[in-house]
């Protein structure tokens, strides 16, 4: 921001020994004015009007009270679709990470010296995490029909495109040190690439998935709302029925499984790391 | 030299076993959930329609793309800006108070740990859920989504701020202390520069998540470009899908630059 520099002057102080250093201009103003008026155009597009929340806000809570006491005599349900779910978020993951390896790999600057291999990579990694996975959850229950497959597609399609991203970042900041040591003696490329760089990236690489996979078994249960199987079916049936005390069963069920999931997966971590 | 080598290797603690239980255990989920890909609709009329996507993404109905009424991809994607900024906002005011509450170098044991169940349970809650919630406050329309949005932000932004404010350095504290600070100077000079530029990087990089997350909120009517990529999606007009794809993509991808850029200079400190 040289331009902004030329407008609002550097300030100059002169130090005790005659040196003169130069501060640069504050940039708070600027940016704090840019997001008053962003602030100011959202509002009018929106219509958010805090009145209005502070006079309704109750309605918030009335779906909420309707959930309790929730519907006990339920769970029976539940269980097949939410183990649909965690099959879906655990396969999908797993499938997504497996990918994301070779085209992880091919985007590392530090391994694959073609910038257009890079490139092209990078590419279609950010291209595959600019879709929105709902967006992908639908086109995939147009092709393989509705039904778990679908939510599996989805979430793998996801996970691929964040673990790739996470996984090429981290090989790029490995210790290339004991890889060139391996090559300079006559080992070829994958062995090297086997024995100096995997150990250092397979902690963090085990780490992004687990936390990938916690996130997964969140978004599984939004899935079904578009027919890609699990929670979200029969959740989306329940609130279509009005039925929120068995709503509320399944929210609680979900509550406790991604809680479990998440401790234990929390646990691997820190011992990964 | 070489057998240094070897006794150091025979040193190494022996964990082979562990990992082989670990390899079946995995292996062993992985196994039982491979039944998810039970067979759904006959896979040549599937491919048939993914061609037809595809089709219609590179031949976008440039009318609609090109639109600028308030049908138009233009207006429908400064409105979905629009809800994730302020949505973003609101969820980042929502989780300042909760963040420090479930803090456990601050509050007691006991409060961090309600506060910290309290969170989870918002985080749990899915997002059409929260969405069918708002509209009976606000009625259908951005409203509702942009307060989606920041009921749902909240989660993610609280227990990142949490984890900020659990790694403050508290020995600045103690040396404003020493040169006679009071309490506003303290906040001033020793809490707000450490928190303020992680605290910025996170509200940044949950409102490029947002953005990405507004077409959810397509499905209960919150407003946003999700409804009517959804109507278009859910009435095989491709072409329509194209263009609407397209603009989200493009947006997404400019914002992502962007956010990744002032993130970057955050984290440096520039």
């Amino acid at each position: 921001m040289t331009l902004y520099d030329k407008i609002f002057k550097p300030r100059k102080l002169r130090l005790a020994d005659g040196k003169v250093v130069k501060e640069k201009a504050s940039r708070t103003p600027l940016v704090l004015l840019l997001l008053v008026v962003a602030a100011v155009i959202s509002v009018r597009v929106t219509g958010f009007d805090p009145g209005t929340l502070l006079r309704r806000g109750h309605q918030f809570f009335v779906i909420l009270g309707q959930m309790f006491p929730p519907n006990g005599s339920y769970i029976s349900s539940i269980w097949q679709p939410l183990f649909d779910t965690i099959k879906m978020s655990l396969l999908g993951s797993f499938i997504g990470s497996v990918l994301a390896i070779p085209f992880a790999i091919i985007a590392s600057t530090n391994i694959i010296h073609s910038r257009i291999c890079i490139g092209v990579v990078r590419f279609i990694l950010s291209l595959v995490r600019t879709l929105p996975t709902l967006v992908t959850a639908l086109i995939a229950t147009y092709m393989f029909g509705l039904g778990t497959t679908a939510g599996t597609f989805a979430i793998a399609v996801f996970t691929f495109a964040y673990v790739g991203k996470q996984l090429y970042e981290q090989i790029e900041t490995v210790d290339m040190g004991a890889y060139e040591a391996m090559e300079a003696l006559g080992s070829t490329k994958l062995r090297a690439f086997l024995a100096a760089i995997l150990p250092q990236v397979l902690p963090v690489y085990l780490s992004i998935c687990l936390f990938c996979f916690e996130g997964n078994v969140r978004y599984a249960s939004i899935l079904g709302y578009v027919g890609a199987g699990g929670l979200g079916l029969i959740l989306n049936e329940k609130i279509g029925w009005r039925d929120y005390a068995s709503v509320g069963m399944i929210l609680i069920v979900l509550f406790v499984t991604v809680l479990l999931i998440e401790s234990i997966s929390q646990y691997i971590r820190r011992r990964l790391s | 030299m070489n057998r240094s080598v070897f006794e150091k290797y025979r040193e190494a603690p022996k964990t082979w076993y562990i990992k082989l239980v670990l390899a079946l255990i995995t292996a062993a989920l992985i196994a039982w959930s491979s039944s998810a890909l039970k067979g759904g609709a006959a896979e040549g009329h599937g491919w048939s329609i993914a061609g037809r996507i595809i089709s219609g993404i590179f031949h976008p109905d440039t009318e609609l793309l090109f639109d600028l009424t308030k049908s138009g991809v233009a207006y429908l994607l400064l409105e979905t800006m629009c809800i994730a900024f302020l949505g973003t906002l609101v969820g980042a005011v929502f989780s300042i108070p909760l963040s420090f509450l479930s803090a456990t170098n601050l509050v007691p044991k006991p409060i961090a740990v309600v506060v910290h169940g309290c969170i989870m349970a918002i985080r749990t809650i899915p997002a059409f859920v929260y969405g069918l919630m708002f509209i009976r406050v606000t009625g259908p329309g951005p409203f509702a989504g942009l307060m989606t949005m920041s009921v749902c932000s909240i989660g993610m932004v609280s227990k990142m701020f949490t984890e900020y404010i659990e790694g403050l350095d508290k020995r600045i504290l103690e040396s404003l202390d020493a040169a006679g600070c009071n309490a506003f100077q303290k906040i001033r000079y020793g809490i707000i520069p450490q928190l303020f530029p992680d605290f910025m990087s996170t509200i940044i990089y949950r409102f490029d998540m947002n953005l990405r997350d507004a077409t959810v909120l397509g499905l209960v009517g919150a407003g946003g470009i999700g409804a009517p990529l959804i109507f278009a999606m859910s009435s095989y007009r491709w072409n329509e899908v194209g263009a609407i794809l397209a603009g989200l993509i493009v947006l997404i991808f400019i914002i992502e630059v962007l956010s990744t850029k002032i993130r970057v200079k955050l984290a440096r400190g520039q």
